[in-house]
């Protein structure tokens, strides 16, 4: 092989290394900017079920409905208005926290139960049996001018219950 | 005509080759399983097409889309039935299918591929059956997704992320029904074709079914056509004679209209989900769904690539032996699960304060527990024993699918409101 020869063969080579690493270059390039496109496009589907995006302040009712120590289905909002035995007043959410069930409150026993996994509430949500992980997400509640109003935008984690959490008059 | 028969001939010889070895074709080798769940896919294709004709992927026309094929639609009844049951029993023959495969030590080396697709087919095979599930848009359909798509939150970084996708939203709705649709009617079925294709050409490859190891002398073989097909035509027929009369029998469920305020109690997760659901009960859910499932399927996915790991090739259990163990695994599979849930369902009801621990408790803990006791197995069996490690994982895979079905069935059966243990 002559030495004219050998530079033009080493020439190629390195252009063909070159050639294949833009190549891949490319290819990844567009793998990524389709997984992109694939990952917005989903991810835009994530809010399309949400909750009451317009309305999300429920007017429950007024103060003297509710009588100490009983739990009222809010139906139009989704949750439990718990008149507490002192008076004051706690949203709970009724989506059970261990795999989203409908809790339904047993007023007999004063406790939710769910018909699921079998994890029972306290009236304030707190958990009395597993498997539920975290007490009931709680709502945000108001009282104005006697009437009770909860904000159902966002429900509330928390790890326990607290006199903090509930509302008096 | 003669030609036109030739160029069918060809046809099936281009998946099967022109000659198959004659001791392959014992219907005790292989039961023909593979065979069935290739008819009941072909069924649930034919019966799906027809299906998808009078069903509306809407939550205000889906429910009733369901009871015009029911009570107006001729035959429709009939076809639903189909489809439900071939899916339903496709799960079982499927799963026995995989345990044929440990049984007959059909993963050694030259199908450690072949297994991996198979595991793939067999999770494709889940999802549809799920996605399937929530669309008559019933209440079973509805709260059984709610409750396994709420199992999604549970995994560690992209789970919540993950369940926004696959729901469409915070909670079940219109966007649920569709992702589940497109899932179930086109990316599924276009998914498991080509993946069923790769799988029989996999076998092909590797020369037909696992056959004993004769030494030097050649298996003797016969022509595919007619030997391989009618028995394969057999086995097929005589499925589909079956489900046509089960499902003249037998309906397939369908309640009210799906009503998010209310769950019914008890609310369960589909069958094939319901050994999850059992575990949920007891343990931690990030362990139940999580974990567990993930050390479950690293290990199958491992277990061809462990040297050795195989039994000797077309020799059901291996040896005598191996059939013994095989039974003992067996047993005990189906006694130490039930022991393990009464005593904790005592433990349950007795003491129902919650401890703070309860990652601890009933996940760490748990674990540990199970990684120990299968080790001291898997110890004893090769060491004292002196199984070899082909037989261990032979009991090993036998022990964790009985006490899979023995958890399926105590969901199935013997959990009833508020999923306490019930006499049927």
């Amino acid at each position: 092989m002559g030495e004219n020869q050998k530079d033009t063969v080493i020439a190629e080579s390195s252009r063909r290394k070159f050639l294949n690493r833009l190549w891949a270059f490319f290819g990844l390039a567009a793998v990524a900017e389709l997984g992109w496109l694939g990952v917005s496009f989903l991810s835009s589907r994530r809010e399309l079920n949400g909750p009451f995006k317009t309305e999300s302040i429920v007017t429950a009712g007024l103060v003297e409905q509710f009588t100490p120590a009983t739990v009222t289905a809010i139906p139009q909002g989704q949750f439990y208005l718990a008149c507490l035995a002192d008076g004051s007043f706690l949203a709970l959410s009724r989506t059970c926290t261990h795999l989203g069930c409908s809790v339904p409150w047993d007023a007999e026993k004063k406790r939710f139960a769910c018909p699921c996994h079998g994890s029972i509430f306290s009236m304030t949500g707190e958990v009395l049996t597993t498997p539920a992980p975290r007490p009931l997400d709680i709502y945000p509640v108001r009282i104005e001018n006697g009437i009770v109003k909860v904000d159902i935008a966002a429900p509330q984690r928390r790890e326990h219950f607290d006199q903090g959490q509930t509302t008096r008059i | 005509m003669r030609s036109s028969r030739k160029s069918i001939t060809d046809l099936i010889l281009h998946l099967h080759p022109p000659s198959v070895s004659l001791q392959t074709l014992r219907f005790t080798l292989s039961w023909g399983l593979g065979g069935m769940a290739v008819t009941l896919t072909g069924l649930l294709f034919l019966t799906g097409l027809l299906l998808l004709l009078v069903y509306q992927a809407s939550t205000d026309q889906a429910h009733t889309s369901i009871l015009v094929l029911t009570r107006e639609v001729p035959f429709g009844l009939w076809v639903r039935n189909i489809h439900h049951w071939s899916a339903n029993l496709l799960v079982i023959i499927t799963t026995l299918h995989l345990l044929r495969i440990v049984l007959t030590g059909a993963f050694g080396p030259g199908r450690r591929l072949n297994w991996i697709v198979g595991l793939m087919l067999l999770f494709l095979l889940l999802a549809a059956n799920f996605t399937g599930y929530l669309l008559p848009w019933d209440q079973l359909a509805y709260w059984a997704v709610a409750i396994s798509t709420g199992m999604l939150d549970y995994m560690p970084l992209c789970g919540p992320w993950l369940k926004g996708i696959l729901r469409g939203g915070s909670e079940i709705g219109s966007a649920t029904l569709a992702n589940f649709f497109v899932l179930h009617v086109a990316f599924i079925p276009g998914s498991l074709f080509i993946l069923l294709l790769w799988h029989f050409w996999l076998v092909r490859r590797a020369g037909g079914l696992v056959q004993v190891e004769m030494g030097n002398s050649p298996a003797e073989r016969v022509p595919t056509v007619p030997n391989l097909l009618v028995r394969e035509a057999a086995v097929g027929l005589a499925l589909i004679a079956f489900i046509l009369i089960l499902a003249m029998v037998r309906d397939a469920p369908l309640l009210e209209q799906a009503n998010p305020a209310m769950s019914p109690n008890p609310a369960k997760a589909p069958w094939y989900f319901l050994g999850f659901q059992e575990l949920l009960l007891h343990l931690h859910p990030m362990f139940a769904v999580f974990v567990w499932p993930l050390l479950g399927t690293a290990a199958l996915l491992y277990v061809p690539f462990w040297r050795d790991s195989a039994l000797p090739s077309g020799v059901w259990f291996g040896s005598p032996s191996g059939c013994k163990l095989a039974a003992r695994a067996a047993l005990a599979g189906l006694f130490l699960p039930l022991g393990v849930i009464l005593l904790d369902n005592r433990l349950l009801l007795s003491g129902n304060a919650v401890a703070a621990s309860t990652l601890l408790t009933r996940g760490l803990l748990p674990t540990i527990a199970l990684i120990a006791l299968l080790a001291a197995f898997y110890l004893l069996l090769v060491k004292k024993l002196r199984h070899t490690r082909a037989e261990a994982v032979m009991a090993g895979l036998v022990l964790t699918l009985t006490t899979l079905t023995v958890c399926t069935i105590i969901g199935v059966w013997f959990r009833g409101a508020e999923m306490h243990l019930v006499w049927p």
